[in-house]
């Protein structure tokens, strides 16, 4: 089946995300991690552009950037430098951000997603590095506020643009891109997509392979998909209309889920970009066999080999190599000797569903231990899901010793529960191990099963099968049952 | 206490009286002073040097005062670039310079006028008004390090320390009768100097005779981890104080001894290239063609930065403000106000030179002749050691005289700024007088061959008595 896109759809993807996992900002020392710290707390005279100052390069930045171009299979370029970028803006110290023009640190590159119909291949342009801006905070609603305040705690943050060709063909293309890519950067971890303005994306869309408009600023996956469905109806409708598209920048209202226009292409502003004179050209060769060696197995190769290694399904796999923690997590359970099949069903079915039903993210991990997921909502409420703990819930259920209700309740206590305990003591607290009377009933039910004669013996009237059939179930528990209560279940089965 | 004293002179004072006597001596003569080349007097100098007497200081400055330029960051002091639009900012940072100063125990007297923003070569456009030029109170001194070089030749402070974008260290010293070095693009950490431009400039010492400026360098030079332009050429300035040019490879470019050129400048300055052949040297005449486009080329790649370098400067967070009933609408006040004439008009023709259609016509065309400078410098210096031409085709000129035309005032940066397109080492010193006003003899070298440059020039004082001439006026 070949997709036909009878709409002539094409969407380009700019996005910028965050390198918030370097420790140390893009020129300065200033420490990155100020993402719950008061304003202005994680500034030093460089981001904040006093003058007289210079910028200094973060090497770790331009290594995540080469690692982020080889985990997208892009060029690396020989040489590489930085350009001024000229506009006016309150939370732009300098007046210009530092930012790569021609000579980006990584040129052609593609990424596979599933597509409309299967494989599909979505090319990368280049991916550049830049410096994030500070940031606005209105006092009150941006209409009615009185006044601006400036937070430059973000400013100088490194950030990379990647820069897509406009493969995508439908807005789920355009999510399924996005969802694959925030994976690959977080499996090469120099990016953590929960910290709040981690990813900003800007795409570009027309319709009828026809003139594109771009919409800016989406900060979810989900928005994108909405924006785009919204762009693409208005695009559809213009035309309709007899109508003809301009190109323009849009802005997506996330409240109410519509695009406005923010400038046309004859307003659009001329950034004079010129050569960073204060930050030498580079030249990275020589750093990329290194690099290459440190790069982890990335989640399309780590899909495919949980298929083979662990025989579980597809749809298992990807789920548990959407996040490089949940997929070392799995492993670490297998690696107890527990069902990989079982194993995966209770993590990516049961686990992942009760912790998206509950706004908890997987924020860190443990290695080999635990992870620690936390309510993206309200942060305070963190949960730790010990490796211990699933490998006992399931070997639990494997061993058909509690039932798959009482595992999901034990799933459930630990995340609605900040005590800590073990899947052991819930199931003994809250009696979920297959009870006595449990046994019997599965007992009584054998029993009739196999024992047709004496059950018609019974049912015409002698009572004294009744006894052998007690007496069979006793067996079969090996005594363990009550013979009252063997009798009064017998009764009430043949009653039924 | 003489008024003009070499820093071998002044360690001499301090250790026969003490390094306060010395600084109030400074600040006495500062408190007279008819040149208008401070901005600022630290009010904390006596303090200091008060404190390096009782406390000691082995640093090789122990003492010594010095003036800065004021585009150089002085913590707790205001760094005002010459322009209304810092009003009010005192950085919170020093700048490298000035922390290499003050471990060497040097004395800060203040901060010195300056075009604003060190646009300009006359010290007229400063917001503090201009500063005279000692010889001729009537004249400018030079610029835009005009108020460092007036300061050192009026008395009023041993040395100093200047910028050079495209002349603005050497043509003061040229107009004011000291010696004034360009150090190799990369030589002297610019951290903590307010940028003009970027990729041309580099901060410069002043002083009133070459041992002084290479006392200077050998403190304030080497490389500095927060400029990344910075390389440590490990060069020992003082080693380079030696009495003899032998042997040494002379070469004159007759592109800057081109029209226009006062006919006692070009005489003093060929007196001074057969000196050096009575001491030993040779000399024959180089061709570098493209010098004649150097000057636009200059103009375009300076003001294309700047007009970047000084977006910062929008009333937000630092400086001079207008109100306005947005932050546009007071962006835009700010700077109307905030800027002088001259910053104003280098802004515009750099956005200009920048802007979509008109980059690759001018940027990117100046850039290309950058390259061609370079070029010829290089060519030319691969025959001989040094070239050797006037640092200022004229004497000084009178306040106002040209102020009204910018394009003449551009022209007189003709013989600076090539060296600042090639990045390579120019120091300008005193040889000849013309009506009682200094003349310059600039000499260029090698990249970091700073050691033959400072050679050739303490060769050339040792030999003649030009830098011991003072200005009468306030003598």
């Amino acid at each position: 089946m070949v997709y036909e896109n009878p709409d002539g759809i094409r969407i380009g993807l700019e996005i910028h995300v965050q390198l918030n996992k370097l420790k140390t900002k893009m020129f300065c020392g200033c420490s990155s991690d100020y993402h719950n710290a008061a304003p202005n707390t994680h500034t030093c005279p460089i981001c904040l552009g006093l003058p007289g100052t210079l910028p200094v390069l973060n090497k770790k930045a331009v290594e995540a950037a080469i690692k982020v171009g080889l985990a997208l299979e892009g060029e690396i370029a020989e040489e590489t430098q930085f350009h001024r970028k000229n506009y006016f803006y309150p939370d732009l110290p300098k007046g210009f951000q530092v930012t790569q023009y021609d000579f980006p640190i990584v040129g052609k590159g593609k990424v596979v997603i599933e597509g409309e119909d299967g494989e599909h291949v979505v090319g990368i342009t280049r991916a550049h590095m830049e410096e994030d801006p500070g940031k606005l905070v209105h006092i009150g609603s941006i209409e009615k506020s009185k006044g601006v305040l400036i937070d430059y705690n973000r400013s100088g943050m490194p950030l990379i643009e990647t820069v897509t060709e406009p493969d995508m063909r439908s807005p789920k293309e355009a999510r399924r891109f996005l969802d694959k890519f925030r994976n690959i950067l977080e499996y090469l971890d120099v990016f953590d997509g929960n910290l709040e303005g981690a990813m900003r994306v800007d795409a570009n869309v027309s319709v009828h392979w026809g003139t594109r408009v771009e919409v800016k600023n989406i900060s979810s996956h989900k928005g994108v998909e909405r924006a785009l469905l919204y762009e693409i109806m208005r695009q559809k409708n213009v035309i309709r209309r007899g109508g003809k598209i301009t190109l323009e920048t849009r802005h997506f209202d996330e409240g109410r889920g519509v695009t406005i226009s923010m400038r046309t292409k004859e307003e659009a502003e001329d950034y004079r970009y010129f050569r960073e004179p204060d930050l030498m050209p580079m030249r990275v060769t020589d750093w990329i066999p290194a690099i290459r060696e440190t790069l982890p197995e990335l989640p399309d190769a780590k899909r495919a080999r949980f298929i083979e290694q662990y025989g579980i399904t597809d749809m298992h796999a990807k789920a548990l190599t959407s996040k490089i923690m949940l997929a070392d997590f799995h492993e670490s359970i297998c690696a107890q000797g527990v069902d990989p099949k079982i194993a995966a069903t209770w993590t990516a079915d049961v686990l992942l569903g009760e912790l998206n039903y509950r706004d908890l993210v997987i924020g860190a991990d443990v290695q080999g231990y635990a992870i620690i997921c936390y309510n993206q909502k309200n942060p305070d409420i963190v949960r730790h899901i010990r490796v211990n703990d699933m490998v006992e819930l399931v070997t639990f259920f494997a061993e058909g010793k509690i039932s798959d209700r009482a595992a999901v309740e034990v799933i459930r206590s630990i995340l609605d529960s900040k005590e800590e305990k073990t899947p052991l003591q819930i199931i003994e607290e809250r009696g979920l191990l297959k009870a006595e009377s449990d046994l019997v009933t599965m007992a009584v039910e054998e029993t009739i099963a196999e024992n047709e004669a004496a059950v018609q013996d019974y049912l015409g009237g002698a009572e004294k099968s009744l006894n052998f059939l007690v007496g069979q179930v006793m067996k079969k528990t090996k005594g363990t049952a009550d013979a009252k209560t063997a009798r009064e279940l017998i009764l009430k089965e043949l009653k039924g | 206490m003489a008024k003009w004293m070499s820093v071998a002179q002044v360690k001499e004072k301090i250790i026969e009286d003490s390094a306060e006597e010395v600084t109030a001596r400074y600040l006495e003569v500062i408190g007279k002073s008819k040149v208008n080349g401070y901005t600022k007097v630290s009010e904390k100098a006596l303090e200091h040097a008060r404190r390096i007497d009782s406390e000691g200081h082995d640093g090789p400055l122990a003492g010594v005062p010095i003036a800065i330029k004021d585009n150089i960051s002085v913590v707790g002091l205001p760094n005002s670039c010459g322009s209304k639009i810092l009003e009010g900012y005192v950085p919170p940072f020093n700048a490298h310079v000035i922390e290499k100063l003050l471990s060497a125990g040097a004395v800060i007297l203040g901060k010195t006028n300056m075009d604003e923003f060190a646009m300009g070569s006359s010290t007229e456009t400063s917001y503090f008004g201009p500063t005279a030029n000692p010889w001729d109170l009537e004249r400018v001194p030079g610029g835009s390090s005009g108020g460092s070089a007036a300061v050192v030749a009026a008395g009023e402070a041993p040395f100093a320390l200047g910028s050079d974008t495209g002349g603005s260290v050497r043509c003061p010293a040229a107009f004011c009768g000291v010696v004034g070095l360009k150090p190799t693009y990369g030589a002297v950490s610019r951290y903590g100097v307010v940028a003009y431009a970027n990729s041309l400039e580099q901060v410069g010492p002043l002083a009133n005779n070459v041992a002084d400026i290479a006392i200077l360098m050998d403190v304030i030079a080497g490389y500095d981890g927060r400029d990344s332009t910075s390389i440590d050429s490990k060069i020992e300035y003082q080693k380079a104080l030696v009495d003899d040019v032998k042997g040494l490879k002379i070469g004159v470019p007759k592109e800057f001894f081109g029209e226009g050129i006062h006919p006692d400048v070009e005489k003093a300055v060929w007196n001074a290239i057969h000196k050096y052949e009575s001491l030993g040297a040779t000399w024959e005449e180089v061709s570098m063609p493209n010098i004649k486009y150097a000057l636009a080329s200059y103009y375009i790649i300076a003001m294309s930065e700047a007009s970047s370098n000084l977006a910062r400067f929008d009333g937000t967070r630092y400086g001079f403000r207008e109100s306005g009933e947005n932050w546009h609408a007071m962006v835009s006040k700010t700077r109307a106000e905030g800027f002088g004439t001259e910053v104003k008009r280098r802004i515009l023709l750099g956005t200009y030179a920048l802007s979509a259609g008109y980059h690759d016509k001018y940027y990117l065309k100046a850039l290309k002749v950058r390259t061609l400078v370079k070029q010829d410098f290089d060519k030319a210096l691969a025959k001989v050691d040094l070239l050797m031409a006037p640092t200022m085709p004229n004497p000084a000129f009178k306040i106002g005289e040209k102020i009204e035309d910018p394009l003449t005032l551009y022209l007189s940066d003709v013989n600076t700024c090539p060296i600042n397109l090639a990045g390579v080492p120019s120091v300008s010193v005193p040889c000849g007088l013309t009506d009682g006003l200094p003349i310059g003899l600039q000499i260029m070298g090698k990249p970091f061959d700073e050691p033959t440059v400072l050679r050739a020039a303490y060769t050339f004082e040792q030999n003649t008595d030009y830098h011991t001439k003072r200005p009468p006026e306030v003598a």
